[in-house]
C-alpha cells in the first residue's frame, strides 16, 4: 500500500437478507482511493452503490453482513473490527452524508448540537470552539446567517439548507473521508447547483477524500476526479472523470452516457381539448395558484415543470376535479366542467384519468391485477367476467406484459412493470386525457425511457392527450409538444417546446435551464463563473 | 400568545366542554337506573302518601331537567349537595353534605394512586428503555414475560398473593390498609404498601411495553442511522436520539394508567379494606344515594380529562415542529 492511499478496498463481498434467503448484493468489488481525492460511484437502483459506500465505513444496514473481502482504512481492516472500535472511525475519521437531510437530522435537537456532536464525542474540540468552527463552515457553505441558522431545528430550515448543514456536520471533524450518498437527489435543480458548489468549495478547500454516490451521471462529473460504474454488485468500468465521459468502454456504460435517444415528431396545430382559465386555487388559507391559464390541445402532450411547491400538482387536482378553484373556469371539449369531482357526471370523470408518482402507493396491495385494471372496467364499462378478462388481458398487452401477470399482487413485481399496471387502469376507463404526475420519476433510466416510449406508443394509437408533470427538463425536451413553465403558483412561460427551449427565457426560465447538470466536467464551474 | 399556551387553553375550553357532555350523561345514566331512592329506602311496606313526602321532600318529584340545571348550578357554585342517606323517615335529619362524604375517601385514593404512581412510573420508564437498550436479550425477555404474567392475573389473585407473602407467611406488612384521618404520613406509607404493590404490578406492563415499544419503533428511522454514524453509542442513541421523540406516546399511556389508578381501583380498595373512592361510589350505587354516586362519576371525568389534558401537553412540548413553528 503505498503512502498517500487512504481507503483499500480488495474483493469485498455483501450479502443481505430478505425472502428468506441470502443474496448477493455486492460481488467482489475493489477501490483504491487517495487521500484527497473524491471517487464517483454511479449506477441504478440496485446496484448495489449505497451498500458498498456504507461499507467503506465498515457499516452494514441491519439484514446485511460482509462475507469477504478487506477494508483497509489507512492500512485497518474495518470489517475485522469490533462494533465499539469501528464506532471510533465514524463521526471522527470518516463521515457521512445522507439523501434525505430532512429525515436524517434529529427532530428534537438544534441544528448546531447536531453539528457538533461527534467533534464534541472525541473530545476534538471544547464546545465554544466547535461551535464557532461550526458557524465558519456555516458560512463557508454559502448559509443564510451563519451565526444564526445553527440555533434553529431541523424543520424550521429548507431541505436545500438542511443538506449543507448535514454537509458542515460531516466536515466538522475534519475527516479524513466522507461518503455522500445520493445528496442532492431530493433536490430541485437549482438548489442542487448551490448545494453542489458548496460541497465541492469545502471538499477542495480542506483536501478531504470522498465517496460520492449517485444515479446522475452530470451531477458526479462535477464533483469526482474518476468515476467507478457498477452494475448488480459488480464493477463494470473505472476511469477518470474526463475519459470516463468521452471515451468509456463498456456497452452498459455508453447506455447510460447517451442522452435520451427520444424525440417526439412535431405535430400540427389542433383545437384545445382542455383549457384552464384564471385559475386560482387555496389549501385553507394559503393560496397556491395564481391566474393560471392553460391550454391543452387534443392528442398532444403538454409539458408542465417547475420546482416543488411551484404548483404543477395542484394544477392536475384543480383539473380532476379533487381541489375545486377559487376562481376561473376548466372547459373540456368547449363545455364548462364542474369545478367539483362530485358534480362531474360520470362520463366526464371517465374521459379524464390520472397516472402517479408513486406506482407502489396508488395500487391497492392486497388487490391482484385483475382486480386493479377490472375494477374501473366494471365502474366505467360495466364489464364483468369473460367480457372483462378479455379487456384487462387485452390492455396487459397493450403496456407489453403477458397475460400471466393477471393474478399477480403489486409486491410481486418490479418498479416498471407497476407503473405499467397503473397506466393499463388508467387506459380502462378509456380516456381521452390523461395527466401523467412525476410518472417516471422514481424509475431507472432505463426503466424510465421504456415508460415514456410506451406511453408515446399509446398517444399515437389512441389519440390520448397528455398533461405531463415533471421536474425533469430532459424528460420534457423528450417527449413535449408544448411546455408550460411555472413557478410560485404562476405560469411563467407556455409555448411549443422549440419556443420555451430557445433564447431568449424570461428570467426563470433561463435559471432553471442552465441549471441542469450537463455532462461536462466543467459545467459547474463555468456556470459558477457565468453567473457571478 | 405562544402556540402551547394557545392549545392549552384550547384543550381546556374542550375539557369543560366535555366535562358538561359527561354530567348530563351521568345525569341521565342515573335517571335510567331502576328503582327509585323513596321505595328503597322506606321499603315495600311503605304507604304512596309516605313515598311522595318523602320523594317531594328530596326534591325528586321536581321534572328531570329542572333537577339537571339545578345540580350543575350547584356543582358551579362548590356546592355537590347533600347525601341522601341518613334522612330516614325517623323525622331526625343525619343527613351529610356530599363533599364531607366525598373529600376524605378522595385524599385516600390520591394518596394511594400517588404512592403507586412513584414507584410505578419510574420502574416501567427504566425497564421500558433499559429492555429497548438490550433488545431481544435474555434480560428483555424475562422482563417482558414477569410484567406480562402481572398483568395477567386479576387484581385480586395479585393482591391474595401479596397478603399470602408479605403479610401472612412474612409478616412484613399488615393485610388490612385501614387508615383514617388522623394516620401519620410514615404509617399511611407502611400500612398502604401492600395495595400500592398490587397496582403497582397491575399497571407497570402497560407502561413499560410502550415504551420500549415507542423507543424501538424510532430506532428504524434515518436519524438513527445517522446517529449511530456518527459514532453515537448504543446508550446514547436510545436516551439522546430516539427517547426525546418518544414521550409523547409514553405519556399518554402513563396518563391513562394514572387515571385508572383513581378510578379503576374498587376491587382492590375492597381485598385490603381501604377507604378509597371507588368503594363509596358502589355503596351509594347500591343504596341509591345519587348525589354522591354523580359527585364520583363527576371527579372521574375530571380525572380522565386533566390527565389526558396533561399528556397533550408533554407531547406539544417534546415536539419541536409544535414548540418552535417555523
Amino acid at each position: 500500500m503505498s503512502q498517500d492511499t487512504l481507503l483499500e478496498i480488495k474483493g469485498l463481498k455483501i450479502q443481505g437478507f430478505s425472502d428468506e434467503r441470502w443474496h448477493d448484493i455486492v460481488k467482489g468489488v475493489d477501490v483504491t482511493l487517495k487521500r484527497g481525492q473524491v471517487m464517483g460511484l454511479i449506477g441504478e437502483s440496485g446496484a448495489g452503490k449505497s451498500t458498498l459506500g456504507l461499507a467503506a465505513m465498515g457499516f452494514t444496514q441491519p439484514g446485511c453482513k460482509i462475507t469477504g473481502g478487506q477494508i483497509l482504512f489507512d492500512g485497518v481492516d474495518l470489517a475485522q473490527l469490533s462494533e465499539t472500535e469501528k464506532r471510533s472511525y465514524w463521526g471522527n475519521r470518516i463521515t457521512y452524508v445522507a439523501q434525505s437531510a430532512a429525515a436524517s437530522f434529529n427532530p428534537a435537537h438544534r441544528l448546531i448540537d447536531q453539528t457538533t456532536a461527534s467533534t464534541l464525542r472525541f473530545g476534538k474540540k471544547s464546545q465554544a470552539e466547535a461551535m464557532d468552527d461550526a458557524r465558519a463552515l456555516y458560512g463557508e457553505l454559502n448559509l443564510p446567517n451563519p451565526d444564526t441558522i445553527g440555533d434553529r431545528y431541523p424543520h424550521q430550515v429548507s431541505g436545500g439548507q438542511l443538506q449543507r448543514v448535514m454537509t458542515a456536520m460531516a466536515m466538522s471533524p475534519r475527516p479524513d473521508l466522507i461518503i455522500f450518498d445520493e445528496p442532492t437527489t431530493a433536490l430541485d435543480v437549482t438548489t442542487q447547483v448551490e448545494v453542489l458548489t458548496a460541497m465541492r468549495k469545502i471538499v477542495e478547500h480542506f483536501n478531504t477524500a470522498a465517496i460520492y454516490i449517485t444515479h446522475d451521471l452530470a451531477v458526479v462529473a462535477q464533483m469526482a476526479d474518476f468515476i467507478k460504474v457498477l452494475r448488480y454488485g459488480e464493477e463494470v468500468e473505472e476511469a477518470e472523470t474526463r475519459k470516463m465521459l468521452t471515451a468509456p468502454e463498456q456497452d452498459y456504460t455508453k447506455s447510460l452516457w447517451s442522452v435520451r435517444a427520444l424525440a417526439k415528431e412535431p405535430m400540427p396545430e389542433q383545437e384545445p381539448i382542455l383549457k384552464i382559465k384564471n385559475i386560482d386555487a387555496a389549501y385553507g388559507k394559503v393560496k397556491v395558484l395564481h391566474n393560471v391559464d392553460i391550454s391543452v390541445p387534443r392528442g398532444s402532450t403538454v409539458a408542465v415543470v417547475g420546482e416543488s411547491g411551484s404548483g404543477k400538482s395542484t394544477t392536475a387536482r384543480v383539473i380532476t376535479g379533487l381541489l375545486p378553484p377559487s376562481a376561473g373556469d376548466i372547459e373540456y371539449e368547449g363545455q364548462p366542467l364542474p369545478p367539483k369531482l362530485q358534480d362531474r357526471s360520470k362520463d366526464q370523470k371517465r374521459r379524464i384519468q390520472m397516472i402517479y408518482q408513486m406506482a407502489d402507493t396508488a395500487m391497492n396491495p392486497r388487490q391482484t391485477v385483475r382486480e386493479i385494471i377490472g375494477r374501473p372496467l366494471e365502474f366505467y364499462l360495466g364489464l364483468r367476467g369473460q367480457a372483462a378478462e378479455k379487456r384487462i388481458l387485452e390492455l396487459l398487452e397493450m403496456i407489453e406484459l403477458d397475460g400471466r401477470f393477471i393474478d399477480r399482487l403489486p409486491g410481486e413485481l418490479s418498479g416498471g412493470q407497476k407503473q405499467r399496471i397503473c397506466i393499463a387502469r388508467a387506459l380502462a376507463a378509456e380516456p381521452d386525457f390523461i395527466i401523467c404526475d412525476e410518472v417516471t420519476s422514481a424509475l431507472d433510466q432505463i426503466v424510465q425511457e421504456g415508460i415514456l416510449r410506451l406511453l408515446m406508443r399509446l398517444q399515437k394509437e389512441l389519440n390520448l392527450t397528455y398533461l405531463f408533470i415533471t421536474h425533469d427538463i430532459s424528460t420534457v425536451r423528450a417527449i413535449s409538444d408544448q411546455v408550460v413553465v411555472m413557478n410560485l403558483g404562476r405560469v411563467v412561460e407556455q409555448g411549443t417546446k422549440n419556443d420555451v427551449f430557445s433564447p431568449p427565457h424570461p428570467e426563470y426560465t433561463e435559471l432553471l435551464l442552465s441549471s441542469v447538470p450537463e455532462m461536462d466536467p466543467d459545467w459547474l464551474t463555468n456556470l459558477n463563473a457565468a453567473r457571478a | 400568545m405562544h402556540p402551547v399556551l394557545t392549545t392549552v387553553v384550547q384543550r381546556l375550553g374542550l375539557g369543560i366542554l366535555t366535562l358538561f357532555v359527561v354530567s348530563f350523561i351521568i345525569f341521565a345514566s342515573i335517571e335510567l337506573l331502576p328503582g327509585d331512592f323513596g321505595q328503597a329506602v322506606l321499603g315495600q311496606a311503605a304507604t304512596e302518601e309516605t313515598v311522595a313526602a318523602f320523594r317531594k321532600e328530596l326534591g325528586l318529584d321536581q321534572p328531570a331537567y329542572i333537577r339537571y340545571f339545578e345540580w350543575v348550578g350547584n356543582v358551579l357554585q362548590g356546592d355537590l349537595g347533600t347525601s341522601f342517606s341518613g334522612r330516614a323517615a325517623s323525622g331526625v335529619d343525619r343527613s351529610r353534605p356530599v363533599l364531607e362524604l366525598v373529600a376524605p375517601r378522595l385524599e385516600n385514593t390520591l394518596f394511594l394512586a400517588g404512592m403507586t404512581a412513584a414507584i410505578a412510573v419510574p420502574l416501567a420508564l427504566f425497564l421500558g428503555i433499559t429492555t429497548a437498550l438490550y433488545r431481544n436479550s435474555i434480560y428483555d425477555r424475562s422482563v417482558n414475560a414477569a410484567t406480562l404474567t402481572t398483568i395477567s392475573f386479576p387484581e385480586f389473585f395479585v393482591a391474595y398473593i401479596l397478603i399470602l407473602f408479605l403479610a401472612s407467611l412474612n409478616p412484613i406488612f399488615p393485610s388490612l390498609a385501614n387508615i383514617d384521618a388522623t394516620t401519620e404520613f410514615w404509617d399511611r406509607i407502611y400500612r398502604t404498601a401492600l395495595p400500592a404493590l398490587t397496582l403497582t404490578l397491575v399497571i407497570v406492563a402497560h407502561m413499560m411495553r410502550m415504551t420500549r415499544a415507542a423507543i424501538i419503533n424510532l430506532l428504524a428511522s434515518p436519524y438513527i442511522q445517522m446517529a449511530r454514524l456518527t459514532g453515537a453509542s448504543q446508550r446514547e442513541v436510545i436516551l439522546k436520539h430516539a427517547l426525546p421523540n418518544a414521550w409523547a406516546p409514553i405519556a399518554t399511556v402513563i396518563a391513562f394508567n394514572l387515571a385508572y389508578l383513581v378510578v379503576g381501583v374498587v376491587v382492590v380498595e375492597v381485598v385490603f379494606v381501604y377507604p378509597g373512592i371507588g368503594q363509596l361510589m358502589v355503596d351509594s350505587v347500591t343504596s341509591r344515594d345519587i348525589p354522591v354516586v354523580q359527585a364520583c362519576a363527576l371527579i372521574f371525568a375530571i380525572t380522565y380529562i386533566l390527565l389526558n389534558l396533561i399528556a397533550d401537553v408533554i407531547g406539544i412540548i417534546t415536539n419541536p415542529r409544535l414548540l418552535h413553528p417555523k
